[in-house]
Parts: structure tokens; sequence; C-alpha cells
């Protein structure tokens, strides 16, 4: 078995190309010079300057968090540059027509390939490169139902009432090192905004892909859904693939506003690094949203890139009888380390949350969950069911759960279950009598394992993530 | 169909097989009976090839080819299958799923094109239904919570649908209840056309009441120690294995 898994766990990166265009990129280091650089060069107005210089000033107080269930070499925030964008974007294209066509051979090497989207899927794809949004498309379409989809750059200067009124409500500026971090010096990323009683009339998607050699890449979303809206959310993510380990340290911010509903969907696919371990991204993300009355919000995610991931998107559930989801797949193989999991506070009274945390691991790879329910005492009738899975491919790699909970009222109901498996010889040797091979048995049991996910996952992403777990996969067992 | 010639296995480095020989032409069913530890259900992994069965010599042409040579889902496509004694469960892949993909990779190595869907559906249903298995099932994980003989249908269920050349039955009558076993019978016996040949492995006469073996072989220490008709497994039934394992010795 060992063996078998050995030879399967053995893939090349099949996104792993890098884009020959040229690039407008900052020198490295970091000080507020560089703060002030980005945002002049984002046009900002005087406040977003102000509210970045703020986080500046407290990210250099903080310190790395150094409690996940992972390990890696100190990152040196001055050999890195700050700011990078495809030299092309000066003439800033108005139409998918007027894009540097390697940008889009690109995405069509990606797999999206977005004349396709635009025609086929009904999905607007808000497409980033290296911090500047390239392209929006059907935006004409969303403004009709009144729908803000936008780079955050564009929204911070076209809505900066409703951009001023949210930002950094849900993860303020010190929220921690990386928020910090972002906060000061992110680049772009997307801004939503869902007015009352409007139901989003499509999917509405993000790529960021980030491009440009020793660059952090720092994106920062904001959807806000006003009052009975709804909207679902999907960003893929994938990187070339270079020796270097680059850092991405994300921020989204959710605000579901009384009855609406918010559900997000992650497939995140950046660069895992090679077999021996080297290179690849390292993803520290912040991720949370504020549910009021009767709202809800739902994460899926689908993790089977990074080398590092530390990632626990959260629901703050602060209205009465509103629900908090998360719905997770982490895929680590080789030396990837993935330490992710969700918070569910609970403050309103008869909130809800479900957490389903599935983690697979491979090769010599750690997995990690990692949860925290809180219920706060006036959270009267609160309830919890949390489902932690953990699959083992191999016998060199791990998985840890490190669940909290904390319950300060006693009519709360908390359920916790969990359960370690390993992808068995009886499994595998009953596919292959049938007929199968090895590298299509596993994928199809590791799918079975994570049926319960996918099926959160708008269809058409539930089908890619199948595929990309199959990619990812791909020489682990032979 | 398939010819063994003085196979020699071992499992965990104890000899099971000892020079077993057996040919069996298409169309005929070949009971294997024996007492415990007789090597019964290793005659079946060996020839499929499960990992941890060692073969130490011998030859087994299968179809022409030689079948040692041969990797796990080679040897199925090729039309050799194996109903376990023991079916695991693969949680959350469903028996649609499962099974399209296996009747896919047999069909492929035909030469025959996928099947549709739909198409695959109907067949699927049509089968299950011949077992006596409600279609409701195809869309559970495969064995995901079956009972014993629910799981030991869904495998004549993936036999008919997968119509191999060679069926190999690994004590599918163990924990069977009258009704299940004729069922599992039934299924065996609707297949039976002539060319696809059969090897019953079994600790009871029980079964062959139901599938009539042309050859019965008594399997003792590692080797074939007498064939005869269906007759010698009432003779069995009545005497018991002692007497074949002296004369075996």
């Amino acid at each position: 078995m060992t063996e078998q898994v050995e030879s399967l766990i053995r893939k090349d990166y099949s996104a792993g190309f890098h884009t020959n265009i040229e690039s407008d990129t900052l020198k490295p280091g970091l000080d507020e010079d560089v703060v002030r650089f980005i945002s002049a060069k984002k046009e900002e107005p005087e406040w977003m300057l102000e509210w970045r210089l703020k986080a500046f000033r407290a990210w250099q107080e903080m310190v790395e968090p150094t409690w996940a269930h992972v390990h890696y070499p100190t990152i040196d925030f001055q050999s890195l540059s700050y700011y990078s964008a495809p030299k092309s974007m000066a003439d800033k294209p108005k139409s998918l027509a007027e894009v540097d066509p390697e940008l889009l051979d690109m995405y069509a090497k990606l797999g999206i390939p977005l004349h396709e989207q635009e025609a086929l899927a009904g999905v607007a794809v808000d497409a980033v490169i290296d911090s500047v949004s390239v392209v929006t498309t059907y935006r004409a379409k969303l403004e009709e139902a009144g729908v803000i989809f936008c780079p955050i750059s564009e929204a911070i200067k076209r809505f900066p009432e409703l951009v001023r009124k949210y930002l950094g409500t849900v993860v303020p500026q010190k929220d921690n090192f990386y928020a910090a971090l972002n906060s000061a010096v992110f680049s772009d990323g997307s801004f939503v905004y869902i007015p009352k009683g409007t139901r989003c009339p499509m999917e509405l998607s993000t790529y960021f892909r980030i491009n440009e050699i020793n660059t952090g890449q720092f994106e920062r979303t904001l959807i806000v859904a006003d009052e009975g809206s709804y909207v679902s959310y999907l960003e893929g993510c994938t990187a070339p693939m270079r020796d270097e380990n680059q850092l991405h340290a994300a921020v989204v911010e959710l605000v579901a506003l009384d009855d609406a509903q918010i559900k997000y969907s992650t497939v995140q696919n950046w660069y895992p690094g090679d077999k021996e371990g080297k290179g690849g991204i390292y993803n520290f993300v912040t991720k949370r949203g504020i549910c009021h009355r009767n709202a809800r919000i739902s994460w899926t995610q689908v993790e089977t890139g990074s080398a590092i991931t530390w990632k626990y998107p959260s629901c703050i559930l602060k209205g009465d009888n509103s629900v908090g989801e998360f719905y997770s797949v982490a895929l680590t193989n080789n030396f990837q380390q993935a330490d992710t999991g969700t918070k569910m506070i609970h403050i309103g009274k008869n909130t809800r949350s479900t957490i389903v945390a599935k983690g697979i691991s491979a090769g010599r790879s750690q997995s990690a969950y990692r949860g925290l329910v809180r219920i706060n005492a006036g959270a009267e009738g609160a309830r919890n069911y949390t489902q932690c899975d953990s699959l083992l491919i191999g016998d060199r790699c791990g998985a840890h759960t490190f669940p909290y909970i904390e319950s300060k009222n006693s009519s709360a109901q908390i359920e916790h279950e969990a359960t370690t498996s390993k992808v068995s010889d009886d499994q595998l040797f009953l596919c292959q009598q049938r007929g199968l091979n090895a590298e299509k048995a596993v994928s199809m049991i590791v799918n079975g394992f994570c049926r319960e996910v996918f099926k959160e996952l708008p269809m058409e992403f539930a089908v890619e993530a199948g595929k990309l777990l199959e990619v990812s996969l791909e020489g682990s067992v032979g | 169909m398939l010819e063994i010639h003085n196979l020699n296995a071992r499992v965990e480095g104890a000899d099971i097989l000892r020079n077993l020989s057996l040919s069996i032409k298409p169309g005929e069913v070949h009971a294997i009976m024996g007492p415990n530890g007789a090597g019964k259900s290793t005659l079946g992994n060996v020839l499929s090839g499960r990992p941890g069965y060692e073969v130490t010599s011998g030859e087994v042409l299968f179809n022409g080819k030689n079948l040692l040579e041969l990797e796990i889902e080679e040897r199925a496509r090729e039309g050799l299958f194996l109903a376990f004694q023991y079916p695991v469960e693969i949680p959350g892949v469903t028996n649609m799923e499962f099974l399209k993909a296996s009747v896919d990779a047999r069909r492929k190595h035909l030469g025959m094109p996928d099947l549709s869907s739909f198409d695959f559906m109907k067949l699927a249903r049509e089968t299950s239904k011949k077992v006596s298995l409600d279609p409701a099932f195809l869309k559970r994980g495969v064995n995901e919570g079956f009972s014993g003989g629910e799981k030991k249908r869904n495998e004549i269920m993936q036999m008919m649908l997968l119509e191999p050349n060679l069926c190999i039955l690994d004590e599918t009558d163990s924990g069977l209840d009258i009704d299940a076993l004729q069922v599992v019978a039934a299924g065996v016996n609707a297949m039976r056309d002539g060319k696809r040949s059969f090897i019953v492995v079994t600790h009871y006469q029980r079964l062959l009441d139901y599938i009539v073996p042309d050859y019965v072989h008594v399997l003792a220490a590692g080797r074939i120690v007498k064939t005869g008709g269906k007759d010698l497994a009432l003779e069995l039934e009545a005497k018991g294995y002692a007497w074949l394992e002296d004369e075996g010795a």
C-alpha cells in the first residue's frame, strides 16, 4: 500500500506556468512610504490612506502568530515587494476585447476562459492578476439589478460612503498580524453590494492569481448583503510554480444584514510546492462574516493548494435566529501543511451553526482542523453541530483535530463528532478488481469522502473541485 | 479458458497453495470445497492479484494470456471477476457511479464505447431487480450500511453488469439465508450461457443444490486431493473432509 501510495503522490502542478507580461513592480521593503505609494497609485481619498497608515502602525507593534500547527522559516517582510501590476494596465482595458491576449491565454490554461464563462456559465468574473483587477464582466447586467460588483479600488472612489461604513467592521485593522498587514498594503480585491430584497441574478466569481516573482498578494474583499438579499460568491485561486515561497495574506469581510444570505465558496489551488517541499504559497488568510437578525452565512471551501494554509473562515452570529455554516475539504499532499477550520461565535438567541470539515492527508503532509464554537451568555437556545472527518492516505502523513468549545449558556446544545479513517487496501482492491486503476480508485474514494461538502458548492464548481482533487492526488497511489 | 499449472503461493511467509493444477473450459462450473485453511479463498485472491498473495512458482493462462503478469485491473478488464466473501464499504461513492466506472473500464478494454448515463441507468435498474435489490440501492454508497445479504446481492449485480468470462464466487453463500441464497443462485444460473465459466468456492453443499457444478474439487493443504462430479459434494456432506485429508497427505 505504502509503495502504491508513494507513486501516486508524484504529480506535476498543472497550473505551473509563468506568463510573460511586463510588470510594474515596487522594489522590496515595507515602510510608510510604501503604504503611501500604494494609496497614491490607487488614487485613494485621504481617509483611506489614514486607514491604511493606522493599520501599518498597528502592524509594526505586532508579532507573527506561532500557535498554528505549521512550520516554516521566518518570513522577512522587508524582502517582499508590496505592489505589482501588469504594465499593460496603464491603458486600462474597458472590455474583454481590449485585454492583453497573453492574460486571456493564461486564463485559458487555467481552464477559465472568460469568453466561454461569459457565454456559458452565466458567471460574472472579476479577474485579479497580481493585485489589479483586469477586467470585470457582466457588470452592466448586475448594475441593472442594482448589484455593485467591482474592484475594491474602484469602489473606494465610486462608493466611498458604503466602503467606509463597512470596511474593517468585521475584521478590524488590528485583528491579527496578517490582517493588519493586509489592511496596510492591500492592493485590490472585490467589492460587492446587494441592495435590499434583491436576489443577485447570477453567481459572482473572482479568480485570483499570483504571477509576479517575489510579490506578496494582499487582496481585500468586502461583501455587503443588505436586508433580505441573497448572493452566492465564488473565488478560485491558482499561482505559477516557483522555487521561492510566496506570501498571500488576504482579508475577506462579509456583512449579512437582517434576513440576508451570503454563500461564499472557495476553490483554492495555489502552488503547493514541489515533491521535496520546495516553493509554494504561504496562505495566511482572515475570513469572517457577521450575521444580523435571521441572516445566514455559509462558507464552503475546497483547499488543495498552498505550501501552508492558515485559514479560519468564521461567523459572528450576532442577530437572533442567524445561521452560520462551514463546509470544508482540505487536502494536503507531499510536504504541504494546513491548519484550517472555523470560528462560530454565537451571540444572538436561537443562533445555529453547522461545521463539516473533511481533511485528507497524503504523502508527508500534515493537516489540522482547528475550530472554535463559542456560545455567549445571551445566546439562549443556541445550537452547534460539528463533524470532523480525517482521511489518511499512506502512513507518513498526519491529521490533527483541535476543537475548542466555550459555552456560557446552559440552554445551548453542542455536538461534536470526529472520525479518522484510512483509504484501505481492501477498498483499493475492490475498485481495482472491478477494473479501475489505482489512481482512479483513490480519487473516487476521496471524492466520496468529500461528498457532503461538494454538494454545498455551486454545481459547475462541484465538478471542478472533484477534478481538482483528482489532479492533486495524482501520484499518491500506484 | 483457465489453465493453472503447478501453482505455488504464499501468504505472510506461509505456503498456502502447493502445486495446484486446474483446467477450466468455457461454460464449465467448478466447485471448490474443502476444510478451513485449505487455501480455498487464497486461490481466488491469487488469481485476481490481491496484494499480499505471493506466487512463488507455477503458471496461469487466462484466455491464452499469462495472467500472473497482468495488473489487478487488467485481469478484471480481461473478464476475471471475484465476488467477495466480505465486500467492503466505500462511503460516499454511489453504487451507480462505481458501477458505471467499472463497466466503462471493461467496455473500453473490449473496444466498446461508453454507455450513456441514461442507458447505463436503465441497465443498472433492470439488473438490480434481477437480484431483488431495490434500485434505490444504486444511489447509496457502495455497500454502505448494506446488510450481509444485500452486499452479496450487490456483488452478483456487479457480476451481471460486467459480464465477465470467468466468475469466482468466494464463499458467496456464507451468511445468507435461504431466500437470499436462491436469489444469488438464480443470478448465477441466469448467467450460465455455455461460454462463461465459474469457480464456486464454498464450504457447504447447500449452495450446490442450486448452482449445479460440472466438477467438484476438494482442496486440502493447498492442492486438489480429489475431483468428482456433483455427487462428490453430497458425499462430502455425509462423510466430512477428514478421510480425504488423510488421503492427500
